[in-house]
């Protein structure tokens, strides 16, 4: 009895924690096309609710009712598995963000490795899913991903090791405490930048969507997809890039603290500050897809392994040696 | 406990299942994606036993990297043509011994490994003397690696990239007339040695040289 009720309890928990998760994402689709729309001077999804806010609602009702086809020569149980671990590996990222200095569903010494591991499983379903289609235009996008994804997370662990050499803890919430005085994004704007590029890069957005560039390779690793597993992999895609803007909110955004610390604004619980937090760098990723033309492949590959893993890697020797040779290292 | 035991159970009938599949499975990359299944469950159980930073380490470098540029291979290689090739009209394959040589080796290596775990404790009490079991586990593996072994771990990493430098020289080839972007070079063109005007004769037309 007592176990169940565990059970029970963490359950009510994930789900509050899930749902708003998955309405955010369809949000976020909405917001996505609209930032869109507005910098080509058009209106963007307009007809459906107010201000077209039900869109995203409607498009996931006619997935439901789209017929899923399965190609005849593909690996059924793997081209089945591949949605299905796309999106399960970008919602339970989620359970370690924490929201607030207690609103976090696991608080696990090593938060950011965790959340670094499973970003860099999301590959996976994006290459089960073109190998399994048994064709060539998902093949290629999953060849592509597969090499682009794994050059850019070299130079996120790069970050991620600037971020934790000024904490000293692998927690995600030690790391939003450590910047109570002043957030990473001002002694290591220059990791931001390249963080926000990289995250563009590894969540495939333009201008790296090379996995599925449409004028090259149709709709990349998920061509042979329709109906809602079609979706599924747009809803793990989504969540994977509000994860991304998460993970930078709480790197060098400050997470879930109030941007000054005086009466007003401590007010304001922390779950809004990081949701702000969230949507200004998702507003940014919204803005890039629209003004930057895309990259070429060997472009995106002297781009990941020649500039930004160099320069990351001088990053964290220059931080590291300002550290010691001031003192300022973090040691408990 | 019971949870505990029942999840240590559900994890480790997990890894062997896989880990023989990995052998049994006719497609190489089923094999691969049951090598990866291996390699979350060993994960998960090192998470159980509270080395949470080797846990999430083995996903990060084994499932994240090693296992991708893995598939990434064999997706690429036509493995079934070659294992044909090898094995076509050979009743006993000539890597039957060397594969018995080095499971035997691999087999006793164990043996001896937990036989001394067992019968001689005294000797593991050396390193249970370091481990400090106020730290966490991170801080008391990065304690223990940077001060008493820091030799071996930096003798580890350089074999390390030893090997890769190696791998790169074995494929690394120099091929003519491949036309290649110098950034610098397009940048710093002066219009003068872009442009060329030329007095066209009728009749005759220029040559362009490419």
């Amino acid at each position: 009895m007592e176990y169940l009720s565990i059970v029970f309890q963490e359950v009510y928990k994930i789900l509050f924690l899930l749902v708003p998760v998955l309405v955010s994402v369809a949000m976020i689709v909405w917001l996505d096309r609209r930032v869109w729309a507005f910098v080509q001077k058009r209106q963007g999804p307009n007809v459906v609710g107010p201000f077209g806010l039900l869109q995203s609602l409607a498009d996931a009702l006619k997935y439901i009712f789209k017929e899923i086809i399965i190609p005849s020569s593909s690996n059924k149980v793997i081209f089945i598995l591949a949605p299905i671990v796309t999106m399960t590996l970008a919602l339970i990222a989620w359970a370690v963000i924490p929201f607030s200095a207690t609103q976090v569903l696991a608080d696990i010494n090593v938060g950011i490795l965790y959340l670094f591991a499973v970003s860099s499983l999301g590959v996976y379903g994006i290459i089960m899913g073109g190998w399994a289609s048994n064709s060539k235009y998902p093949f290629l996008g999953a060849i592509r991903s597969a090499a682009q994804m794994v050059s850019y997370e070299v130079s996120i662990g790069v970050i991620i090791i600037n971020v934790l050499l000024c904490v000293g803890s692998l927690n995600l919430n030690d790391i939003v405490i450590a910047q109570q005085n002043m957030w990473f994004v001002i002694p290591l704007f220059p990791m931001f930048i390249i963080f926000f590029i990289s995250a563009l890069a590894e969540t495939n957005r333009p201008p790296f969507d090379l996995p599925e560039a449409e004028a090259e390779l149709v709709a990349g690793y998920q061509t042979e997809y329709s109906g809602m597993m079609y979706a599924m992999f747009w809803l793990g895609e989504y969540a994977n890039i509000l994860l991304m803007c998460a993970m930078g909110a709480i790197l060098f955004l400050g997470g879930w603290m109030s941007p000054i610390d005086v009466y007003p604004f401590t007010l304001v619980p922390g779950a809004i500050w990081l949701i702000l937090k969230i949507l200004l760098l998702f507003i940014l990723f919204a803005l890039v897809k629209a003004i930057v033309p895309r990259y070429r492949y060997d472009q995106l590959m002297r781009l990941g392994w020649k500039v930004f893993l160099p320069l990351s890697l001088i990053w964290v020797v220059l931080t590291a040696s300002y550290l010691f040779y001031f003192n300022l290292l973090p040691v408990n | 406990m019971i949870a505990h035991a029942i999840f240590f159970y559900t994890f480790s009938i997990i890894a062997v299942v896989s880990a023989i599949m990995v052998t049994a499975s006719k497609n190489t990359v089923h094999s691969v994606f049951f090598l990866i299944l291996d390699f979350i469950s060993i994960s998960c159980l090192f998470i159980m036993i509270g080395a949470e930073f080797l846990g999430m380490i083995m996903l990060i470098v084994y499932v994240g990297a090693v296992a991708v540029l893995f598939l990434f291979v064999v997706m690429m290689l036509n493995v079934a043509q070659q294992k044909n090739q090898w094995f076509a009209g050979q009743a006993t394959s000539k890597h039957i011994p060397v594969g018995l040589i080095i499971s035997t080796l691999i087999f006793f290596e164990i043996i001896i490994v937990i036989g001394g775990w067992k019968y001689k404790p005294e000797i593991f009490d050396i390193n249970n003397s370091l481990a400090n079991t106020s730290l966490s586990n991170t801080h008391s593996l990065g304690q223990i690696l940077y001060t008493d072994y820091i030799h071996v771990f930096q003798i580890s990493g350089m074999i390390l990239l030893v090997a890769m430098i190696g791998a790169i020289v074995l494929t690394f080839r120099q091929r003519s007339g491949v036309k290649k972007q110098s950034y610098i070079k397009q940048i710093s063109r002066e219009r003068a040695e872009g442009v060329e005007v030329l007095e066209v004769q009728s009749n005759k037309g220029v040559k362009i040289d490419d």
